[in-house]
């Protein structure tokens, strides 16, 4: 073998680096997010898996609805409670704790939504 | 068609992708062992080839000359591109390997009328080249958020620049959209041009066709489809850390199909063209110093018993048989002394 001296280390620095997830001082993989889920109500607007997947889509619709094309400020659940279609007077109204509830997940995803650039933060997250 | 046989192989590569997310077993293969077979392929098959390159010897100076060589004191060296000294290569490389300074003197043919031939500059491969390349690392670089936690400051930094614009929710990623964009010029390329499509192989369109794909289904999870990032997160990280699961129902057919494509390309990358990556390290005509006019270079495998043999000996040893045959020889035999 030929160059062993650059070529060894260079390899070895290589497979380091492309496995680094496997070694890098990971957290238990067994700790999912566990987001606080509210005590007073148990249907939210859409399906749970619908709210997993796209809430954030669910978000922009509401906000391109109400504030573009004029759409109404209070929507229906499949049982017929009626809500208020806004983050902070919907949303927030049943899942009161950013941190306990939002940023649960997204911390674990590393997902930075950037609502919180205009809108207020609840007080306790403040 | 060199171009048909790779797009249906990535097309079936989708299909068995779709086919096996339908059941949970199949949910497994792809999502768990699958990507351990694939990365052992990957990390051993990248290794192999890299050890076995450097079994080749190259006893010779081979650097590409693209400039002037050193000469004489007065006669300006290119010292980049025709480096004789350690610092002039580490410059070669690092131009190299970061900007792709060869590319970057890529020339077109064209025929004009006449005809004539003519020769001239071009940038757009050089250009899209670079861009696929450094959007493909920023993108591998981002999924690192799906296999650590907690997620390292330089990935997060990195989801902000490239979420910039905050356009939409989930945010829009730029590089998304210029990969797909180089991808699609450099595969254009081939099938465009017809010079260069006629020398394109299906190793030449597969890998383009794979990763287009690996992308479009990557885009398509994140904003048509819909993947829930968390439980994929909890496969992922599971797989860095040993301990894989699969929430039963909560991740959608399109992962499945990206993970497959992702396994595909990784087991294909070591036995493919694809190991440019590690090649433009250990190309002799990049990495060597053009010192051949300044340092003796010997060949290792030179047998030391065998000494070097001047045409002056070799006359002495067969003058006789040189005389002899009529060849010209440089001293004469010893006069004889005449007989009778």
């Amino acid at each position: 073998m030929y160059g062993k001296g650059r070529i060894i280390p260079a390899l070895i620095l290589f497979l380091g680096l492309v496995t680094s997830p496997m070694w890098y001082k990971s957290g238990d993989a067994g700790k999912m997010p566990k987001p606080e889920k509210p005590k007073d109500y148990t249907e939210c607007v859409a399906p749970t898996q619908y709210m997993r997947t796209s809430h954030m889509v669910l978000l922009n619709e509401w906000r391109d609805d109400i504030l573009r094309e004029g759409g109404p400020r209070i929507g229906k659940t499949a049982n017929g409670t009626e809500y208020v279609r806004s983050l902070q007077n919907g949303c927030m109204k049943c899942h009161s704790d950013k941190k306990k509830f939002c940023d649960d997940c997204h911390n674990y995803a590393s997902v930075k939504p950037y609502c919180w650039d205009c809108h207020l933060q609840p007080k306790e997250a403040m | 068609m060199r171009i048909l046989s790779p797009f249906i192989a990535v097309l079936a590569l989708i299909a068995v992708a779709l086919a096996a997310a339908q059941v949970a077993g199949g949910q497994a293969l792809v999502g768990i062992i699958l990507p351990y077979l694939a990365f052992a392929l990957f990390l051993g098959g990248f290794a192999y080839r890299v050890l076995h390159w450097a079994k080749s010897p190259v006893p010779f100076r081979i650097p590409t000359t693209c400039g002037q060589a050193n000469s004489l004191p007065w006669i300006k060296q290119n010292k980049i591109d025709c480096p004789s000294t350690k610092l002039g290569v580490i410059a070669r490389m690092i131009l190299e390997v970061f900007l792709f300074r060869s590319l970057f003197r890529n020339t077109k043919a064209e025929i004009h009328e006449g005809p004539k031939l003519v020769y001239g500059s071009s940038k757009f491969l050089w250009l899209f080249a670079l861009l696929f390349h450094y959007c493909f690392l920023v993108i591998v670089l981002r999924h690192m958020r799906l296999f650590m936690d907690p997620v390292p400051g330089f990935v997060a930094a990195l989801e902000f620049g490239d979420g910039f614009m905050q356009i939409g929710a989930p945010v829009f990623y730029q590089t998304d959209a210029i990969f797909l964009g180089a991808l699609a010029f450099l595969f254009l390329r081939r099938v465009v041009l017809p010079n260069i499509r006629y020398i394109s192989l299906p190793a030449d369109y597969f890998p383009l066709l794979l990763i287009f794909g690996i992308g479009l289904t990557g885009i398509l999870m994140r904003y048509v489809f819909r993947a829930d990032v968390v439980a994929i997160k909890q496969l992922t990280h599971g797989l860095a850390t040993f301990t894989p699961a699969i929430l039963a129902g909560q991740i959608s057919p399109i992962f499945f199909i990206h993970v497959f494509l992702v396994c595909a390309l990784l087991i294909y990358f070591p036995f493919s063209k694809l190991m440019h990556m590690a090649g433009v390290f250990m190309s002799p005509t990049r990495n060597m110093i053009n010192n051949s006019r300044m340092v003796r270079h010997i060949n290792p495998w030179n047998d030391p018993n065998i000494k070097p043999h001047s045409y002056a000996s070799y006359e002495d040893e067969f003058r006789e048989f040189m005389v002899g045959a009529d060849i010209p020889v440089e001293k004469e035999l010893p006069a004889q002394p005449a007989a009778e």
